[in-house]
């Protein structure tokens, strides 16, 4: 009965990010499909799902106004919540579970979540930076809320490759390091493509009367890294990891002060 | 009537020198800390066994021309700020490794 067959293929989807594949799966076919849109250039993989995640809608206005989010690890697994979701996530059996109302941005956040963990045990980490790839190399440029990372985005060169204005995906690779794209976005609304290259610099964003490049060393370089490093589970062990991979980071990749004014001109710098 | 003090360093941290520096990030918070020189010494002489007086006497007095009293006033202050954020711990008895990280 094809119809059936139909129905069944649209109740999951396959969103991969940093070749690490994730299968999402619910009984929702339109919240599936909005899915698709939303990771679209993400979910068009061929590899086998490394872990698989339920989906349990819940009716819409059942969300708390609770912001705090908590991330645990407790018998086995990760429990995350806040307000709009509840998931936890067993990375024995490779399985979890997400409740949450038909809103994107829940699920979003839970990628982001389940996906630091990932990248914690492979020495990789989250961080608030915008990327790009040009000329075969990755460049981020690190800051809080309002620092420039959605800007520098919007200012980039026809011939770089945005990879993210929000949230840079950093792996470890051999003895390097590579930003990936990511769907994570920010006020540019946009995904990033779905590309990966190894890492030139991350440029600390400062905003001034003038563009230029200062470097910076030493515990100042680890502290402006790990100010903008996304750590959501108030866990020792995951917290030593991404701590660790920081100091690995910086001794290996520069990091550098990029005061910039907000004009295309700043990007004769970052070749 | 013993007035000795105890400091061990959390387990609930992560920590690592750089140069004569050291910075400690805790586990529960992520508020990250960067301590001088000075407070590294003490820092990595915290295993829980030593009292605080005689690490100062024998890590920061031995090494720096500062008087006593007032090397441990300020050891005292930052003992307790570190202790604050759950970094130290204090006690007036010896603190089992098993509560003590590794420097």
């Amino acid at each position: 009965m094809p119809g059936v067959r139909a129905a069944k293929e649209r109740s999951d989807v396959v969103v991969e990010i940093g070749g690490l594949p994730i299968r999402l799966r619910s009984d929702n076919p339109a919240f599936i499909r909005q899915i698709q849109e939303r990771y679209a250039g993400y979910t068009d993989t061929a590899n086998r799902p490394h872990f698989d995640f339920d989906i349990e809608l819940a009716p819409p206005g059942t969300e708390s106004g609770d912001e705090e989010l908590r991330v645990m690890w407790n018998s086995g697994r990760w429990l995350m919540e806040r307000g709009d979701f509840r998931a936890e996530w067993n990375p024995s059996t490779a399985r979890g579970r997400i409740e949450q109302t038909m809103n994107p941005y829940s699920l979003d956040s839970v990628l982001r979540i389940v996906h630091t963990l990932l990248l914690a045990r492979k020495g990789g980490f989250l961080v608030h930076a915008s990327s790009a790839i040009r000329n075969g190399r990755a460049f981020l440029f690190a800051g809080v809320s309002g620092a420039g990372k959605t800007t520098m985005a919007r200012l980039a060169p026809p011939d770089a490759a945005l990879l993210t204005d929000e949230i840079s995906y950093v792996t470890r690779q051999d003895e390097g390091y590579f930003a990936v794209g990511t769907p994570f976005f920010g006020e540019l609304a946009r995904a990033g493509e779905n590309l990966r290259a190894p890492i030139e610099c991350v440029y600390l964003l400062a905003k001034g009367t003038e563009n230029k490049i200062e470097p910076i060393a030493g515990t100042d370089a680890v502290r402006g890294l790990l100010g903008n490093i996304l750590f959501f589970a108030r866990d020792p062990k995951f917290v030593k990891l991404v701590f660790d991979a920081a100091f690995d980071f910086v001794s290996r990749v520069p990091v550098r002060r990029l005061t910039f004014m907000p004009d295309s001109r700043v990007w004769e710098l970052i070749v | 009537m013993n007035n000795k003090r105890y400091v061990a360093r959390s387990t609930a941290i992560a920590a690592r020198a750089l140069g004569d520096e050291t910075m400690v990030m805790s586990a529960t918070n992520s508020t990250l800390f960067t301590l001088n020189e000075v407070a590294t010494l003490i820092w990595e002489a915290a295993d829980g066994a030593t009292p605080l007086e005689e690490i100062v006497e024998n890590k920061i007095c031995m090494k720096y021309d500062v008087a006593p009293e007032v090397a441990l006033k300020d050891a005292e202050g930052l003992v307790a700020e570190l202790a604050g954020h759950g970094l130290l711990l204090i006690s007036d008895q010896p603190i089992p490794r098993s509560k003590v990280v590794a420097a």
